[in-house]
């Protein structure tokens, strides 16, 4: 879709959040001067053309006890990217799957994947179970927990 | 944790990390599913906000759609400058989350930028400012993925 100025004022608007209020599209209306019916219309337009990835709840794992988060990382031979990619988005631990660019000879990985859990110990059995499970024995990989935490917030956009 | 969650928590959770309704009263609509009322819906979002088990109630933004930048950047810090570098990193208001990893590469930020080409510009301006060189690796391909993170 086509993004308008009066659209990316509403994007301003609601990036740190809904309104908690029984009409929260009226009010974000009125604080925009729109009417309920076209903030209505432009939020589901963006929701359908995938501006808008998701609306609803983002939650903080940390603070919902998932404090064991990994970044695992692939080294998997260009051809295969495509079905490990795959084999590992579809698997119920696997919050998020990318493929990144390597950045030899520093940095042999280009596939990185994230899992959420409340212990590492838990984590790090569970990924030698998909490794075997899925056949993965031959693809280097690493797990690099994370420690401290220094920043989390939502894109800021204008 | 700061305060346990409960069966009503949890379902709300699970139902609403995406799919809010769009509609005139969607706490009403979306009481409605968990069976309960709008009132106690608002109430306990906010609680789970205020607690901070929640860091947002509303969009999320896909980034590139928006004509914006958006990149996974790493750093590898020896641990004596680390908290130095980690200021001057996070003083960055392009900076969105930072975590420190236990790897070489011990520095992982995302950058969220308003347009692609301040990407660049930005890396330059950290590695200006820390001394420090600054690995790029933006998204190339994104594998499909469930969308919930239960609880």
């Amino acid at each position: 879709m086509v993004l308008n100025d009066q659209d990316y004022q509403l994007i301003a608007e609601i990036q740190g959040g809904l309104p908690l209020c029984s009409h929260p599209y009226a009010e974000i209306g009125q604080r925009i001067g729109l009417d309920e019916a076209t903030v209505i219309e432009r939020i589901q337009a963006m929701v359908d053309s995938g501006v808008i990835k998701r609306l609803g709840i983002v939650v903080r794992h940390h603070e919902l006890g998932y404090t064991a988060n990994a970044m695992v990382v692939w080294d998997v031979p260009d051809q295969r990217l495509d079905e490990v990619g795959e084999k590992l988005g579809s698997l119920d631990c696997i919050t998020l799957c990318y493929q990144r660019p390597r950045r030899l000879p520093d940095w042999p990985y280009n596939l990185f994947c994230m899992i959420h859990g409340q212990e590492r110990g838990k984590v790090l059995g569970y990924i030698d179970q998909l490794v075997s499970s899925q056949g993965l024995d031959d693809i280097p990989h690493k797990v690099l927990f994370s420690g401290r935490r220094f920043k989390q917030r939502g894109a800021r956009y204008q | 944790m700061t305060e346990a969650l409960d069966a009503i928590d949890r379902a709300i959770l699970n139902r609403y990390q995406g799919d809010f309704p769009i509609c005139s009263r969607p706490y009403q609509e979306a009481a409605q599913t968990l069976g309960i009322s709008e009132e106690e819906l608002i109430k306990r979002l906010q609680r789970m906000l205020e607690n901070r088990q929640l860091s947002r109630f509303g969009p999320m933004y896909h980034a590139e759609r928006l004509g914006g930048g958006l990149s996974l950047c790493a750093m590898r810090i020896p641990e004596a400058q680390f908290d130095k570098v980690a200021d001057q990193v996070n003083a960055f208001p392009e900076v969105a989350h930072n975590y420190a990893r236990d790897h070489r590469f011990n520095m992982w930020f995302v950058l969220a930028t308003e347009t692609p080409e301040r990407i660049d510009s930005v890396l330059q301006e950290i590695e200006q400012q820390t001394g420090f060189p600054v690995y790029n690796m933006p998204k190339k391909k994104e594998f499909f993925i469930g969308l919930k993170f239960e609880v």
